[in-house]
């Protein structure tokens, strides 16, 4: 199923949803002139006037470090942030498999349009059609861009780039830097970010966290930060704020993202007026290391390329507990290849993490507890061997055994569902910026790419399209186009958004109860997992909305942090980031409950098709709900935009 | 299991440091070095003593945050493994383990087992890049790199900048680290117009911070959890040389 529908169609009439907060500024013409056209109609900062502005950047990931560097080659004065001891430690540097890319070396029927299509496909049909074109557009400059400053890409042994494939794709446009390519890129963007910082263009707040948003006149402003050594709480002022703070599947407790990945950036902008966009849209992905026990702080990843190779498979048989390599042939189920005959193994995350799951729910999973499914790579072994395998996923298979003690050469891998990915963010326009005038939301902090659920390899992708390729330009036709009055940190709101956040710390500090951080976030994690996870219901969200508030009161009442302010405190900083997330896990809630259809990554139960996969209702759901907060505890209010798709007709999600 | 940890406490660059026993009760072999330290941290919380300080992150060997030298061993000493990898599995019960933070004058205590390692950024910032702006790259396959030359620039780029070299060489040094970022832009073509000026900055940043120099003992590519391999430094100091006899400064 992967003809292309050209045809434009409507949903249904946009003005029934018009709202002008919501304007997403989608420039006319065609979809493969949209984006040209609109940079030659932008304005400009004259490369003498660039000196003049000064520009907040936070968050030092593939979107962060790659904007910060770009803004400052082009000569604007750039502040940027990051609460790691370097930016080079930023959640980026974990992604494993690749980068997309519509180069089409591979001569295998690639193109702009075939990557725009996949994305808008595998997105399940709620993304914005123009954003994707764009991204799918200059995915191609990345790579050159990348290869320029260095990146060690694959490569043949002619010295040209390889490629291999990832889920939701048939042709092969990923590439790879062994299984290290989010490493990679991020040195890349790092180096490039460094050698600015070494000219004096970029100035580099390391171990400095964000705790507010500073909004001015309807326009963001500045920032408010706390020195994490020293504990100063400081403002800064800026004539754009950049935020590029990554996602929010931390809210789960146990995530793939790194320990000190949060919400609290976006979320203090929300708070400040910035709309949130689909907060429910989260990606559970599919080949993780199962659980092993309560003692487990994080989950980790397997690069999804693994799947090319591995086949993924459980007995046929509910409650089979023989070691795998005496289970027969013909008693096991590959599940996937069974269900999805021509994407197979590589069916998309999504898809491939339910599929899991509902053999689990029928107790025919593996390994402890029954929560896992094999990845089996003796069949490549015997057609490739050992070396190849070796060669592709050696530094993979190392950390297999590092972690599970369990050689994956001799005997199959187990993997299980977990959270990844947050397609969900704050609502950004054509722009990238936000509902707030002079906020612009880049890379995984922001909802607008990936719909309902992300391809493998197209984060990367995103992050450094817009911090490369898109901000830079988008930011300076804000800058040329608005009066901005000179403001310093003593104005009032910054004075006021200071005091809100001491306040907040010596709230956090004093509460002095019974309970650590840690037991507030695993119990809000299992609330997440257990009713707002891979599979949802209303009732289930119901609950989630009852026991949310609660668990928060408790949080407030009963939360135990030691230490000072005025100190390296680790625990004040997760209880602010666990805080914030709490407030978090209810809009998500609130969103997946409204949202009373399947798509992507959004199972709601009571929408399935006959054999069990996501039923959308185009219908009624063809938008993106962009919420407005109204005060904690108060319902915020839904605006929604219209998704029309013109050039991809929305169809049913099929990979079989 | 249970251990008996003695773990280095320090409040602040300015004031002591000692080591402070502490008991680690009902150790599950599965868990990771850090989870155990999340279970003594936990209890010392429940107890109103402050948990011990110490950096992580991704925990999954690649973020390059973590580091303490444990029983002597920066991450522990097991091949090709970060302390965030290291798990329980290793040690058995009654064991009694050593934790501190890496030791060189460069690496100042911050506090407990956090030491500021912002002199490698430095040392980046000197001349660890190619100058390549935004947008003014050609086709990347206009650009052909040795499938060799690549493997062997990613051996080198896969440094995690965790700092395990510094703190296993006896002299403090940050060769491996300076050199592995020099070999990997020097192997490719791209990193060829400025690999003279590369390697006299960098290498000038190192010194500058205090690093001590190399003796060629090795002990910094056994620690190294990425497993760069030492002739990475010979390269650097063939680099450095040619550099001289050219006048590069």
């Amino acid at each position: 199923m992967t003809t292309i529908e050209t045809r434009p169609t409507t949903i249904r009439p946009a003005t029934e949803y018009l709202d002008p907060r919501l304007n997403a500024k989608i420039p006319e013409g065609p979809i493969e002139r949209k984006w040209e056209r609109h940079k030659f109609e932008m304005k400009l900062v004259s490369p003498t006037n660039r000196r003049r502005y000064t520009i907040i950047v936070v968050g030092t990931g593939l979107a962060g470090a790659s904007a910060a560097a770009t803004l400052g080659e082009a000569g604007y004065n750039v502040k940027c942030y990051t609460y790691h001891d370097s930016p080079r430690r930023a959640h980026s540097i974990s992604a494993q498999g690749g980068i997309n890319a519509a180069k089409n070396y591979r001569n295998d029927g690639d193109s702009v349009f075939r990557l725009f299509y996949d994305t808008v496909k595998g997105g399940d049909f709620r993304a914005r059609e123009a954003n994707v074109y764009r991204l799918a557009e200059v995915s191609m400059a990345i790579i050159d861009q990348c290869v320029a400053q260095g990146v060690p890409f694959a490569r043949e042994y002619s010295g040209y780039l390889d490629n291999r494939s990832f889920g939701g794709a048939l042709v092969a446009r990923t590439f790879y830097a062994r299984g290290q390519t989010g490493q990679q890129l991020l040195l890349g963007a790092y180096q490039a970010l460094s050698r600015q910082i070494g000219l004096g263009q970029v100035k580099m707040f390391s171990r400095t966290e964000m705790l507010d948003l500073v909004v001015i006149d309807g326009r963001a402003r500045g920032i408010v930060t706390r020195d994490l050594v020293t504990g100063k709480i400081e403002s800064h002022v800026a004539d754009a704020v950049v935020l590029a703070t990554g996602g929010y599947s931390n809210v789960f407790y146990l995530s793939t993202n790194a320990k000190a990945c949060n919400t609290t950036a976006i979320w203090r902008a929300y708070r400040r007026g910035a709309f949130f966009g689909n907060p429910c849209f989260t990606q559970i992905h599919p080949t993780c290391i199962p659980v092993s026990g309560d003692h487990q702080s994080k989950l980790t990843l397997m690069s999804e390329s693994l799947r090319n190779d591995g086949r993924v498979w459980v007995p046929k048989t509910p409650g089979d507990k023989r070691p795998p390599s005496s289970i027969p042939e013909d008693e096991r189920d590959y599940f996937l290849e069974r269900k999805y005959p021509s994407y197979g193994n590589l069916a998309p995350r999504d898809i491939a993490s339910r599929a899991a799951k509902e053999v689990c729910d029928e107790g025919r999973g593996v390994g402890p507890g029954g929560l896992g499914v094999y990845l089996d790579f003796s069949d490549a072994i015997k057609r490739l061997g050992k070396k190849v395998i070796e060669e592709r996923y050696g530094n993979l298979f190392e950390m297999y055994e590092r972690i599970t003690g369990e050689n994956p050469y001799e005997t199959p891998m187990r993997i299980y569902p977990a959270p990844h990915y947050t397609m969900g963010g704050l609502w950004v326009d054509y722009n990238l910026m936000s509902t707030i005038p002079g906020l612009f939301v880049i890379g995984e902090a922001n909802f607008s790419d990936h719909g309902a659920n992300r391809l493998g390899a197209s984060a990367l992708m995103q992050g450094l399209a817009d911090g490369y390729f898109i901000l830079p330009y988008t930011i300076a036709d804000y800058l040329a186009s608005t009066k901005l009055p000179k403001v310093d940190t003593s104005h009032i709101a910054f004075r006021e958004a200071e005091a809100e956040v001491a306040d907040r710390i010596k709230r956090l500090l004093n509460t002095k109860g019974t309970r650590t951080v840690d037991m507030f976030h695993r119990e809000l994690g299992r609330i997440m997992w257990d009713y707002c996870g891979m599979a949802r219901n209303e009732a289930g969200l119901k609950r989630a909305l009852e026991l949310i508030p609660e668990l928060r009161e408790r949080f407030w009442r009963e939360v135990k942090v030691p230490g000072e302010s005025n100190d390296i405190n680790q625990e004040l900083e997760k209880a602010g980031r666990v805080a914030d997330f709490m407030e978090l896990a209810e809009l998500m809630c609130i969103d997946a409950l409204h949202r009373d259809e399947s798509c992507g990554g959004h199972f709601r139960e009571e929408h399935q098709t006959e054999d069990g996969e996501a039923k959308r209702d185009d219908e009624n759901f063809a938008y993106v709900a962009a919420w407005e907060f109204t005060g904690l505890g108060t319902k915020p209010v839904l605006h929604k935009e219209p998704l029309i798709f013109e050039y991809v007709k929305p169809t049913i999600r099929s990979y079989k | 299991m249970n251990l008996t940890l003695h773990v280095w406490r320090q409040k602040n660059p300015q004031s002591e440091g000692r080591f402070v026993t502490y008991q680690a009760k009902n150790i599950i072999p599965d868990m990771s070095f850090l989870e155990m330290l999340d279970v003594v941290n936990q209890e010392l919380i429940m107890n109103g003593e402050e948990p011990i300080a110490f950096e992580h992150d991704c925990r999954e060997g690649i973020c390059g945050s973590c580091g303490m030298v444990i029983n002597g061993y920066p991450h522990g000493g097991h091949r090709g493994t970060t302390a965030c990898q290291l798990h329980m599995r290793h040690f058995k019960d009654g064991d009694t383990i050593t934790i501190e933070p890496w030791r060189a004058r460069a690496f100042p205590v911050m506090k407990d087992l956090i030491v500021d390692r912002s002199a490698f950024d430095r040392i980046i910032q000197a001349g660890g890049f190619i100058s390549a702006n935004t947008g003014a790259a050609q086709d990347a396959n206009t650009i052909l790199v040795p499938k060799q030359n690549a493997e062997a620039a990613m051996d080198a780029a896969a440094c995690i900048g965790c700092g395990a070299c510094v703190a296993a060489c006896p002299n403090a040094s940050a060769m491996l680290f300076t050199a592995a970022k020099i070999a990997h832009l020097g192997l490719l073509p791209q990193g060829q117009p400025e690999r003279y000026t590369r390697v006299v900055r960098m290498v000038e940043q190192m010194d500058k911070e205090g690093f001590g120099g190399c003796t060629n003992i090795g002990e910094c590519a056994a620690a190294c959890p990425k497993e760069i391999p030492l002739d990475v430094i010979a390269r650097m100091n063939r680099d450095l040389l040619v550099a001289k006899l050219k006048g590069v400064n």
